[in-house]
């Protein structure tokens, strides 16, 4: 793949310049891709790029202040690098932003509803329209719109938004599905009970790891998270699916008009609780409030970091 | 009493309904995406199609348990002293675990040399302990997490089990582990097994032989511990960790706990639940210093503790059980196998006066 080896070819150029630059390597499983920390030329030689470069590098950028990094993004992944920008929690004179154009990512655990077992696949290939994997029991053909993630299916930024060296030709925006949306009005139509009930079901096998937090490339307090703390003492370590679900609308909330959408917290869940439904419905309220979309305006100012005396779209004192 | 009975596939809800009506009964059961273990329904069959996303560790040893209560009251004759009335909670009633693999019930033998031990008699974990059976189903095909064989176990490991089930043409030989557990085995239901001996332990053969070949962990105490200050090899090997709890709490094996009283009002509870050591409060010291301040520190305790500190007290026994969870479920891909190889390599570079490994 041409691109790919541009690209490479710009990394070891920029390489010594740099602490390191974050990409993807093969991980322990076909169908799944893990970061990759590139220090020598060598390193750079194990790059990978395709449907399986799923985690999000932007992930680990707020906990490298003061390092010079090169990060490899998906058009995806600069969005939540543009919104760290914004936000002013990272620097763009640190940061060097390698990018190719993206054709979408799997989703592991949709894979797994077909193949069960993720630790029997042995191996994994995407040509055009379909996946195929192979397990010991023989090759699945997985049509793509059921193997890639939700976000892939009607992607609207394939290319990196913002980059140094962005190699390949820039790819128009994916217009599919939204099952996300379609998911979210689902739940938007459950009468309250049927909705606390959904949730009280999810939330019951949380094992509060903390991954989803984790794994948020905007969730920045890192090793000083509320959640943890006995002064306030918002949450008990009591395993109630109460305070359970209280951590996610903590979360979701400080993430509304911030979260890019990445999918990662969902990923990340060991358990698979569908909890981006949550983020979501937070984005598309301030999406209506303030006709605003993280991360993909590196010049914007987020609406909840500033104010208007007369917000357009909040009645405050027309009571 | 026979000790190997066959239990035939369509006998097995019947079979589980009559654990059920004697003990509280925990099966893998399906919720969502994920496998996990949870209270015994008889409209739902058990998910024993693959491993269970989460090991049965709680049915034991509880995300989160109760150990005592207290109220506290004015005393009337003297109003500036309060008194707290303390009521101890001990873990009642018999449990059957059905359905784990022999790698998330062995875990148990880890627990029990720390919690069930002369230096230290944890009476809520054993009272537990000693009132929960395992049937443990023994696995056909080894996955590429799966690296059992290195740790000393292997598909058909029957150890912490009370009944093995291995699969059999039609269903399961059930084999009798311990006494309690050749009890179970009376059931009407189940057949006398001879017969099925032989396919058992050809079962047995060929799924120890889908697993590769197993690397020798030997040098991996001493190992982990020459490479303990070479925090650049830390650094790196946790340069993609997210610092969560992922590994820990679906870890058979991992058994840190904190303990909190949680108050309303006047009365409260001292809860006891699970912890873990990629978390950066676990060694947050009251004065804000922290031993373990960064990922790479808490990384290197968690294979540390694993593979070197926990073998070093415990005549040599490795606190993994090589279920591959930690890796399985790892959101950032680590693979702790590549971390002990590394650790062997850098310490065998080292020692020949050269720091790069192969693995590293």
């Amino acid at each position: 793949m041409q691109p790919l080896e541009d690209l490479k070819a710009a990394i070891k150029e920029a390489l010594p310049g740099l602490d390191f630059v974050i990409g993807w390597e093969n991980g322990w499983n076909p169908l799944l891709a893990t970061p990759l920390f590139m220090y020598s030329p060598e390193d750079v030689d194990k790059l990978t790029w395709g449907p399986f470069n799923v985690n999000n590098p932007a992930t680990y950028l707020s906990g490298l202040k003061g390092k010079k990094i090169g990060v490899v993004v998906k058009g995806c992944d600069s969005r939540s690098v543009v919104q760290l920008l914004q936000e002013k929690l990272i620097r763009r004179e640190d940061l060097t932003l390698f990018g190719m154009p993206c054709t979408g990512v799997v989703d592991a655990t949709k894979i797994a509803r077909k193949v069960g077992d993720l630790g029997m696949i042995s191996g994994a290939k995407r040509t055009n329209g379909t996946l195929s994997v192979t397990t010991h029991e023989g090759s699945v053909d997985i049509p793509w719109e059921e193997a890639a993630a939700d976000k892939c299916l009607s992607c609207q930024y394939p290319n990196a938004i913002i980059s140094d060296h962005f190699k390949g030709d820039p790819l128009p925006p994916t217009l599919g599905r939204d099952p996300a949306a379609e998911q979210l009005a689902a739940l938007e139509a459950l009468a309250p009970a049927e909705l606390f009930a959904h949730w009280k079901d999810a939330m019951d096998r949380c094992i509060r790891c903390y991954a989803c937090r984790n794994a948020c490339p905007m969730c920045v307090c890192r090793d000083h998270c509320i959640a943890q703390t006995r002064d306030p003492h918002w949450l008990s370590q009591d395993d109630t699916v109460k305070e359970k679900l209280m951590f996610q609308m903590i979360h979701s909330l400080h993430l509304a008009g911030r979260c890019t959408e990445c999918g990662e917290c969902q990923r990340a869940c060991p358990v698979d609780i569908p909890i981006l439904a949550l983020r979501r419905k937070l984005n598309s309220v301030v999406k209506n409030l303030f006709d605003y979309q993280a991360g993909v305006d590196p010049s914007a100012v987020p609406p909840l970091f500033t104010f208007q005396v007369e917000e357009a779209k909040i009645n405050e004192r027309g009571w | 009493m026979e000790s190997s009975m066959y239990l035939p596939e369509a006998s097995l809800d019947a079979w589980l309904a009559e654990l059920a009506s004697s003990h509280e009964l925990i099966v893998p059961r399906r919720e969502g995406d994920a496998i996990v273990f949870g209270p015994y329904d008889p409209s739902v069959s058990p998910d024993i199609s693959r491993d269970a996303t989460a090991p049965p560790k709680s049915s034991v040893f509880p995300a989160c348990e109760e150990i005592m209560r207290y109220t506290s009251v004015k005393d009337t004759d003297d109003l500036s002293k309060t008194l707290v009335h303390m009521e101890e909670v001990m873990p009642s009633g018999s449990r059957v675990v059905f359905g784990a693999r022999p790698c998330g019930t062995r875990g148990f033998t880890v627990y029990d040399r720390v919690f069930d031990a002369p230096a230290m008699h944890d009476p809520y974990y054993v009272a537990r302990r000693q009132s929960t059976l395992f049937v443990t189903l023994a696995c056909s095909e080894a996955g590429s997490a799966c690296f059992c064989h290195w740790v000393g176990s292997g598909p058909a490991d029957a150890s912490g089990s009370d009944v093995l089930l291995v699969p059999v043409k039609g269903g399961w030989l059930a084999e009798g582990v311990s006494d309690k557990g050749r009890e179970l085995l009376s059931s009407p239901l189940l057949t006398p097994g001879e017969k099925y001996a032989g396919e058992a332990k050809a079962a047995k053969a060929k799924a120890m032989e889908s697993l590769d070949s197993a690397a020798d962990l030997k040098p991996a105490p001493e190992a982990l511990l020459a490479v303990f200050d070479d925090m650049e090899f830390w650094n790196r090997m946790s340069a993609k960790c997210i610092s969560c709890g992922a590994c820990t709490y679906l870890c058979p094996t991992c058994y840190c706990f904190n303990i909190t009283d949680e108050n309303k009002g006047m009365e409260g509870s001292r809860l006891r639940t699970w912890d873990n050591c990629m978390s950066f409060q676990f060694t947050l010291e009251a004065s804000g210093h922290n031993p373990r301040p960064t990922k790479a520190h808490r990384l290197k305790n968690r294979v540390g503790h694993k593979f070197s500190y926990y073998p070093g007290l415990h005549g040599g026994a490795i606190a993994c059980c090589g279920c591959g969870r930690c890796i399985k479920s790892c959101p950032a891909g680590v693979d702790i196998r590549q971390i002990v190889l590394a650790a062997m390599d850098r310490a065998k570079a080292s020692r020949q006066g050269n720091t790069t490994g192969e693995h590293a």
